[in-house]
């Protein structure tokens, strides 16, 4: 994966106290040229078959991820498996509304999964507020703060409709059309700015590598 | 249990005894006696266990009231005790030595209805709201609308239907005529 | 005529390419016949190839230091380590691999080997849960290889060699010939510490996705999950084809081989979905009663 010419000035950090920046990492993301031609097909062809779910359900839809694990539904037949951990994972299913409060662990989650990185987010909450649209608390747009692949509408959605979902996300991949990652660092400096216009008290690195 | 009702009022002053189940009355309270009245529930009245605490904003009286519930569980019997504090600086007795978990309800009502509670532990601390810094939401003078739509990003193409309206619309069309 | 080094080399490498995939192709296999007893299809039987191309083919990875990149590593080293020292097929000179006089130790040492390194490397991740779960890890290992390590004495002293190829050797000759047949009790013990080593159901905890998430390798992401993946189905492979060799007569040709340790992986699905997990304290306390008494009973069964 070759390097991209620009070379972004070191974060601030500034939400740290003094003590802990050296600890962070202070580097932007970057973006990552894609393989060329078949290799990045067949890659692309692999992503979208082993698709790993991370287990952090952040609203009320995220009561519909754990029927997809049992019999009825298994989705472990198209390649998808929940995993712990945003190391290993490379889809995030956004589970409904996001408070402020959980949008900064979405955010971090988010920013620690490795790429390429797929987001799926589920329920009209995400989309435009839903039921949610006057709180005082919740955002209105996920895609606002952290780049969205699809959407699956319904307050909430059934396990079926995920399911399409996923079917979904699976033809964007392979279409090669899954550069949330890359998009994401090339829209560094708005998405930053975005999400520390709702989170007030931002006290985390600002970029959690 | 208007014994109890009688002696309330005797030793503390208390009114408005309502019996809304026969397991369940409230009472009012004049809010300086909050505190005694409540130990005296809890020691004597066998009131031993605080099911929650939470406050009311009534704003057209200008107070907010609060709202203790207790339970006797020998005799099945939940009593609510109600106080009203003023709107402007509220404070009120911290009940914390007297049940282990009320400096959580008041570390709530802190911050959701900005009622103090002098000496209770952590009460400046955030709840459950993180980098707030307008007016306490809970209150109703807060515009919840107001503030997220100046906060939030909206998408665009949002409608909203009168359910009645829009279902007789889909499903009986030739009536909506 | 003895092959030269190279050659051997050479042919060492063609054996841990089979290795490989049959360990892939049987976990993948496994998954899918666990998914039919839960009455679900199951993910394709390719899936771990497709899980480890994905991880591979990331574009991006971080680290923790040397020493995080090293835990993979070792670990490989150690599944690459234990099956290199097994003769997988008993006479075929290309399946002979390493082995030699004494190997049976050395095999016993790299099983630890890998899950030490690992250790080291999951350490300096720094992720707390990664510590936890190293933790469990080892206790639970130091707690099965009881059972493992009495009977694999029981069958040294059985046989009178430590060489995997003797001991097989000395198998020869029809079931009843078989440590199966000969040593029951070792078997028995040997059997349970399996379940163990596998960490399959009842005693999956330290690596369960839903448990402390996955256990040590918390951290790892990218090709060095990649890579502990490779190395789960190498150690896979290498483990059953060890416990095939001690206890059930080795093989003497490629087919006999799969169909052997086909059916002693089964033994695992079989518990597997019969019994709930334990948590970490109640398989130790499992593994040091009656596996071990069983184990002891081997030994002194084998002695006299
Ligand atoms: S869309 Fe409906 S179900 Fe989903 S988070 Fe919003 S309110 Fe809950």
């Amino acid at each position: 994966m070759s390097d991209n010419k620009l070379k972004p000035a070191p974060l601030p950090n500034e939400g740290l106290p003094p003590e802990e920046r050296g600890l962070f990492c202070d580097v932007a993301p970057r973006e990552y040229e894609p393989a060329k031609g078949i290799v990045e097909d067949f890659y692309n062809w692999a992503r979208s078959e082993s698709l790993w779910i991370l287990g952090f359900g952040t609203g009320c839809g995220a009561i519909e991820l754990r029927p997809l694990m049992t019999s009825r539904f298994d989705m472990y037949r198209f390649g998808i498996q929940p995993r712990p951990t945003p190391r290993q994972s490379s889809v995030f299913v956004i589970g409904g509304y996001a408070s402020v409060k959980t949008l900064k662990r979405i955010v971090r989650s988010y920013e620690q999964m490795m790429g390429p990185k797929f987001v799926i987010a589920l329920g009209s909450c995400t989309i435009n507020g839903g039921m949610y649209w006057d709180s005082y608390n919740t955002i209105k747009r996920i895609d606002q703060y952290i780049p969205v692949d699809t959407y699956i509408t319904g307050c909430m959605p059934r396990p079926e409709a995920l399911l399409a979902g996923f079917q979904e996300l699976k033809k964007i991949i392979k279409a090669g059309k899954g550069e949330g990652q890359n998009e994401y660092a090339r829209n560094f400096d708005w998405y930053k700015a975005n999400q520390k216009k709702v989170i007030k008290n931002w006290n985390m690195p600002d970029y959690n590598w | 249990m208007n014994e109890l009702a009688e002696k309330l009022a005797v030793r503390y002053g208390a009114r408005d005894w309502h019996d809304q189940r026969k397991d369940l009355a409230s009472v009012m309270v004049d809010i300086l006696k909050i505190r005694d009245t409540l130990a005296w529930l809890r020691d004597e009245g066998g009131y031993v266990h605080l099911s929650f605490a939470t406050a009311i904003d009534n704003i057209e009286r200008g107070v907010f009231t609060l709202t203790y519930a207790l339970r006797n569980h020998e005799r099945g019997h939940s009593l609510m005790v109600h106080a009203e504090v003023s709107r402007d600086n509220p404070s009120v007795d911290s009940i914390h030595l007297l049940w282990g978990q009320g400096w959580t309800y008041q570390r709530e009502m802190k911050e959701w209805y900005g009622i103090d509670f002098p000496g209770s532990p952590r009460v400046d601390e955030e709840f459950v709201l993180e980098g707030w810094d307008q007016m306490p939401m809970m209150r109703r003078d807060f515009d919840s609308l107001a503030y997220s739509d100046a906060t939030y990003t909206e998408r665009p193409g949002r409608v909203t239907h009168d359910p009645a309206a829009h279902m007789k619309e889909k499903l009986y069309p030739e009536a909506a005529k | 005529m003895e092959p030269t080094i190279i050659v051997r080399i050479g042919y060492a490498f063609i054996s841990l390419f089979v290795i490989t995939n049959y360990g892939l192709l049987l976990i993948g296999s496994m998954a899918r016949i666990s998914a039919k007893v839960q009455g679900r299809v199951g993910q394709p039987v390719y899936q771990p190839y497709i899980d480890i191309v994905k991880s591979s083919a990331k574009r991006n990875s971080i680290s923790h230091g040397i020493m995080f990149y090293l835990g993979p590593v070792f670990r490989l080293a150690g599944g690459i380590g234990t099956y290199m020292f097994i003769p997988a097929v008993f006479g075929s000179v290309l399946f002979r691999n390493f082995s030699d006089s004494g190997d049976l130790l050395l095999v016993m040492y790299f099983i630890f080997f890998g899950q030490l390194g690992m250790a080291l490397g999951a350490g300096e991740g720094g992720h707390p849960y990664s510590a936890i779960g190293v933790s469990r890890g080892l206790a639970q290992m130091t707690a099965f290889e009881v059972p493992f390590a009495l009977s694999v004495i029981a069958v040294a002293i059985q046989y009178g060699t430590l060489d995997i190829t003797a001991i097989v050797a000395a198998q020869q000759g029809g079931f009843m010939h078989w440590t199966l047949a000969t040593n029951p009790l070792a078997v028995l013990a040997a059997i349970i510490a399996f379940l163990g080593m596998s960490m399959h159901n009842p005693f999956s905890v330290v690596i369960a996705p839903q448990e402390i998430p996955i256990g040590p390798p918390t951290e790892y992401q990218s090709n060095l999950l990649g890579m502990l993946q490779t190395n789960r189905a190498i150690f896979n492979g290498a483990k059953l084809v060890l416990y095939m060799n001690l206890f059930f007569g080795g093989a003497t040709n490629i087919v006999v081989m799969v169909i052997k340790t086909f059916l002693i992986y089964f033994i695992n699905v079989f518990v597997g979905q019969a019994f709930p997990r334990l948590r970490v304290d109640q398989s130790i306390r499992f593994f040091l009663g009656v596996p071990t008494l069983i184990g002891i009973a081997s030994v002194i069964i084998a002695a006299i």
